[in-house]
């Protein structure tokens, strides 16, 4: 029977022992987790800052007259005091929770004195929303009609439509929605970079050191052993995405009564996903070649996870300047970072969340990564097996390039 | 048996290395070397540290490309399908810690083409055959250094490999393991199988070996067969045990002489024959007469020396 293709036995082996590792399980569990963890606190949380979970009575004193409408808002009722004394001794009795004056000038000054026993550095939103309202609708109370005291209530309901370059509405609206998608996936192709590197210099830093290298160049050549190295590796590093990603719909399923909502609203542009998924290949080789040279020439594992920080600081760099994207999301220097390969995957998945990215762009972006790839891959190769063997030696970078062009 | 004999290959050479050459940095390390490795024989590679053996292996197994000159397997010019023909046993050496005895020697020997079934079977019969089957599910990192170095040793042959390239093989092996082995290489060699054993220890060679290289420097200076090799560096002296009185004798320039046993130096242009013509003349019982044949060790320190003049 003919042995099985020997490309196919490498990316088997680094595949099967890439999944295997306890850093890769820990860290394919671990993304959920957090996630999970995040939502969690993000329930608690606005579980212990919502305003008022049962009804609540809330006293007041009328000193200015004519606030006697409107004593119902919401879950909280207002409850009218004939002097301060009497709401004060309803106070001590727990009877309200707090109470208000509303004093003989206010028409003139706008003064309301709040007396509580609760200590906070600010007062519930919950309870200033509904004293607010209920003045107010007082004072307008028979000067203007009701449906025109609404909208003085709440007189600005935003909405904003895009325009497409012909003036027709465009497919799609944008804002934070179209942003969240992006975002998770520049995330994911950082974190699969990072991750996947450094695997790959683990383990070509651990044959280097055990000779192991040796015995595999002597029985596949270069090409067989970076291709199924890179690709068994990306394999599992693809694993580990489709296990984030699958976890999503579980995640938010829980989030959906407080995020949902908001991701409900989200539309992916158009095309999103096809060009997400190249940038992630491209993205993913561009940085394994890069990976596999510097294990190459690196003389220890060690070494070469300091070097190769070199490259993976600018994949994330845009990250760091979302903010700044998304106040100018056409600077020139976005199109810089677009075309470089190096900080170009990230990039352009970040900006597709927020403006759109021209075709040339594009075009000119996935150019210069392919090149950049089979360039790097073909300098690999060829100083792949001499530098491999030179253990503890590490050449100049100018060392490199004249080896590679010699051969 | 450890390995099905070769058949069908008659006398060509299995390896045919001619004229290569090496160099890292202007520097030569390996300067037009020419040898061959004949089916069924031990041979053996020697030269001090930093003479180009492991360069040279490098290039046997194409691990490194020779600047110029050739290197051919069972004729063919060396490629991705002869390296399947060959079993290479590093200096240093290395399996992958997690992994188990049995993974270890079924993963190599799928890189050499191996199909699994036959991997699974000889993996068994070789565990068996070094007493190591109770640890075929240990993981390499819990087995001592001896016991790796058996494994590896088993991954260089599981293939059932036409050529051996072993380097350093016996070092931190107990003699029960270096017997085991020495007796597996010659039970390879028994099989029309070759073995290149490259190592710094001279009696080896000698215990071993039927063919070496010595390189020194780059450059081969010595090769052939190990006897004839240690006749042409004989001294001009005999070993002697004897009884009675040995005298003056023609032709000796000088003698080490024990009580019962002595080594005369012979004078140039005096034959072993001669002197032991005048020692039967005069009567003195000869023991042992041996014509002296130095050990490899001081014909390497010879060769040695000779080429740093």
């Amino acid at each position: 029977m003919k042995a099985m293709n020997k490309t196919y036995l490498i990316f088997r082996h680094e595949f099967v022992n890439t999944v295997k590792r306890t850093g890769f399980i820990i860290m394919t569990l671990v993304v959920p987790l957090v996630a999970l963890l995040g939502i969690g606190i993000y329930h608690t949380v606005s579980g212990i800052s919502k305003p008022v979970a049962e009804a609540e009575k809330v006293g007041y004193v009328d000193k200015a007259g004519g606030f006697d409408q409107f004593t119902s808002q919401g879950k909280i009722t207002l409850v009218l005091f004939n002097n301060p004394d009497d709401a004060n001794q309803a106070l001590v009795r727990k009877e309200i929770k707090e109470y208000f004056v509303i004093p003989p000038d206010y028409i003139s000054s706008g003064v309301v004195s709040r007396y509580t026993m609760q200590k906070e550095l600010y007062p519930p939103p919950a309870v200033m929303n509904a004293i607010n309202t209920f003045l107010l609708k007082n004072l307008l109370a028979g000067e203007v009609p009701a449906a025109t005291a609404a909208r003085i209530e709440a007189p600005l309901n935003l909405v904003t439509v895009t325009l497409t370059a012909s003036g027709e509405v465009a497919p799609e609206q944008g804002g934070f929605g179209s942003f969240v998608f992006p975002g998770i996936f520049s995330l994911l192709l950082v974190l699969a970079i990072i991750f996947s590197s450094t695997y790959l210099l683990q383990g070509l830093g651990e044959e280097k050191e055990n000779r192991l290298i040796e015995i595999l160049l002597s029985s596949v050549s270069t090409g067989q052993l970076l291709t199924g190295k890179v690709l068994g590796i990306g394999t599992a590093g693809l694993v580990q995405v489709v296990v984030w990603v699958g976890s999503a719909p579980l995640l938010l399923n829980l989030a959906s009564s407080s995020i949902g909502g908001f991701l409900s609203t989200v539309q992916l542009p158009a095309g999103f996903l096809i060009l997400a998924i190249i940038y992630f290949i491209l993205g993913y080789l561009l940085f394994a070649v890069i990976s596999a040279s510097i294990g190459a020439v690196s003389s220890s594992s060690r070494e070469g996870q300091q070097l190769i920080t070199i490259f993976t600081l600018p994949a994330v760099s845009p990250l760091w300047f979302i903010s700044l994207l998304m106040m100018f999301p056409n600077n020139p220097v976005w199109i810089g970072l677009t075309i470089f390969p190096l900080t170009a995957p990230v990039a352009v998945m970040i900006r597709l969340g927020v403006t759109d990215v021209p075709a040339w762009q594009l075009a000119a972006s996935i150019a210069t990564l392919v090149v950049s790839i089979i360039a790097v891959l073909m300098i690999t190769v060829r100083v792949f097996r001499i530098y491999l063997l030179m253990y503890g030696k590490r050449p100049g970078l100018g060392k490199v390039l004249v080896m590679a062009f010699k051969g | 048996m450890i390995d099905r004999p070769v058949t069908g290959q008659g006398n060509k050479a299995l390896l045919e290395i001619s004229g290569i050459t090496k160099s890292f940095d202007h520097t030569r390390v390996v300067d037009n070397i020419s040898f061959d490795i004949r089916p069924g024989e031990i041979f053996g590679l020697i030269g001090p540290n930093g003479a180009g053996k492991t360069t040279t292996i490098r290039m046997v197994m194409d691990i490194i490309k020779p600047d110029t000159g050739q290197v051919k397997v069972l004729g063919e010019i060396l490629s991705e399908a002869t390296k399947d023909n060959i079993g290479y046993l590093p200096e240093e050496r290395g399996l992958y810690k997690k992994l188990t005895v049995m993974q270890s020697l079924l993963y190599i020997a799928s890189l050499k083409g191996v199909e699994e079934g036959r991997a699974r079977q000889r993996a068994g019969e070789l565990l068996e055959h070094v007493g190591m089957a109770a640890h075929r599910n240990k993981k390499v990192e819990e087995l001592s250094r001896g016991m790796s170095q058996l494994i590896q040793f088993l991954t260089t042959i599981i293939h059932e490999p036409r050529l051996m390239i072993m380097d350093e093989p016996f070092a931190n092996l107990d003699p029960v393991n270096t017997e085991l082995l020495k007796e597996m290489l010659f039970e390879l060699r028994g099989q029309g199988r070759s073995v290149i054993l490259s190592t710094h220890r001279m009696n080896e060679v000698e215990e071993l070996c039927d063919r070496i290289f010595m390189i020194n420097k780059g450059r081969g200076v010595l090769y052939g067969e190990l006897k004839e090799i240690k006749s042409r560096y004989r001294r001009n002296s005999v070993f002697l045990d004897y009884q009675g009185e040995l005298g003056e004798l023609k032709g000796v320039a000088t003698r080490r002489e024990q009580p019962g046993a002595a080594e005369l130096i012979l004078e140039d242009g005096t034959t072993p024959g001669q002197i032991l013509e005048q020692l039967v003349r005069r009567g003195v019982t000869i023991n042992r007469y041996e014509v002296s044949t130095p050990p490899l060790h001081d014909i390497f320190l010879q060769v040695v020396g000779e080429s740093h003049e």
